[in-house]
């Protein structure tokens, strides 16, 4: 059995973006605060810290996660994927193109929903892109063009699968 | 961040993990059993929940358990609502869970913690109520299979020290006619109005409600008054009101006119879908 007491830190390994972080915990921190606080990866950022926004997210074994929600003890032997991690990525680089994003605080958890996506189904239908976008909130209501950037993506990822058939 | 620290324990078995919330009653601790825990977080951030020990279930065998043993389904308690959701496996549980909260919140929030949580709408036990399933649960005395109709009571009645292992559906009732409507006032995954699910088996339509009061809901005698086939559709919703337990909520989400109001229509709607026979 695993255990983990109150009274003392605990060191925990963590695989983030592919690199190993080691470090010191209590077995109540919130996934989030150690992402952002303990390794300096701030790309998840807090917002409702209540699991509605979305604003969190992060990827976990490929399914997106409200790292809100999450203790980082259960978090270990997972593989994790920031927004840092996805540097110069298509999904990026097509919010860019297509300005989605106003305020720009939800991007970072609307990206990694979307990359979370695209790596389950290459091809999602619009039922599914809506259901899976609605996990993440946008106050500036730049929905439209989140909307367009993962369709070009979509786009993109079926011209180059042709290309490579 | 969380206003206080807790021990964190992942037992590997059922008995582990009853003995260890024994063992730290004894040491005069506030053991909590943990699935999912969205809602430990949550509410612990707002100091609404306490515990100085987490017990994670989610190391038991048992308690993943997803698949069919004789002419049963066996649903593990730590089963997150989007494995549900996509296997199908009872598409009347697929169809109500999934749409409980949103998508990314789906992977964390469990079947177990849905139906044991603080949170009154707990959709996910109305299928099971509907399917006269049983629950599987252990605790100090041992393990007890119980009907979940006779120990769901506004909530599921467990001892000090249980703690909900699976859910078990017989086969018959996976492939019987069903329909399951949620209603938001607004928004697509914002908290509902009313949710109510439904399920037809040998010609009798049986209603489990969420959100019409503080707590989800099967009532029998709402049912007998909703498959009165001598009356209209609208005779049978409107003396089915009679036997609603009361109060009916009235919130920030919809005022109890409001709710009865759309009641009325889904009820409607389902008897209409469902195949209620209505007297001409």
């Amino acid at each position: 059995m695993n255990s983990h007491s109150a009274d003392r830190k605990i060191t925990i390994q963590l695989e983030i973006n592919k690199e190993r972080y080691e470090r010191d915990i209590l077995a109540s921190d919130i996934l989030l605060d150690v992402l952002r606080d303990k390794i300096g990866l701030t790309g998840a950022k807090p917002g409702c810290l209540n699991g509605d926004c979305g604003a969190c997210t992060v990827i976990m074994n490929k399914q997106p996660m409200k790292s809100c929600l999450m203790l980082a003890i259960e978090a270990i032997d997972s593989e994790i994927l920031t927004i840092e991690g996805l540097k110069n990525t298509p999904i990026q680089r097509a919010f860019v193109e297509h300005f989605a994003f106003q305020c720009g605080y939800c991007t970072s958890g609307f990206i990694m929903i979307c990359q979370a996506l695209l790596l389950n189904d290459r091809n999602p239908s619009p039922e599914k892109i809506e259901t899976w976008l609605s996990s993440n909130i946008c106050r500036c209501t730049g929905y439209k063009e989140i909307e367009k950037a993962i369709y070009s993506v979509i786009e993109l990822l079926n011209i180059k699968n042709q290309t490579n058939q | 961040m969380l206003p206080y620290n807790f021990d964190y324990y992942k037992p590997q078995s059922i008995k582990e993990a009853i003995e260890l919330y024994q063992l730290l009653k004894l040491q005069e601790k506030k053991p909590m059993y943990y699935g999912g825990g969205t809602e430990v977080l949550t509410l612990g951030r707002l100091n609404f929940i306490y515990t100085d020990a987490i017990i994670d279930l989610k190391g038991i065998p048992e308690c993943n358990a997803f698949g069919f043993k004789h002419q049963e389904l066996i649903i593990g308690s730590t089963l997150s609502l989007r494995a549900i959701e996509e296997n199908r496996l009872f598409p009347l549980l697929a169809d109500t869970s999934k749409e409980v909260a949103d998508y990314t919140s789906r992977n964390k929030i469990t079947i177990g913690g849905n139906i044991c949580g603080q949170i009154f709408y707990r959709e996910s036990v109305l299928p099971f109520l509907l399917s006269d399933s049983t629950v599987i649960i252990a605790g100090p005395k041992g393990t007890r299979k119980e009907f979940i109709n006779e120990v769901f009571h506004k909530e599921l009645r467990l001892d000090e020290g249980e703690f909900l292992v699976q859910i078990v559906t017989e086969k018959d009732y996976l492939k019987a006619k069903h329909i399951s409507v949620k209603k938001r006032q607004q928004w697509k995954t914002g908290y509902p109005l009313l949710t109510v699910a439904s399920l037809k088996k040998e010609g009798f339509i049986r209603f489990a409600f969420s959100g019409v009061c503080p707590y989800p809901f099967r009532s029998i005698q709402m049912e007998n008054k909703l498959n009165d086939k001598s009356l209209s559709f609208k005779d049978r919703i409107l003396t089915s009101f009679e036997f609603l337990p009361t109060p009916v909520l009235n919130d920030i989400e919809g005022s109890n006119e409001y709710r009865l109001f759309v009641l009325e229509n889904t009820l409607s709607y389902i008897l209409s879908y469902i195949g209620g026979e209505e007297h001409e």
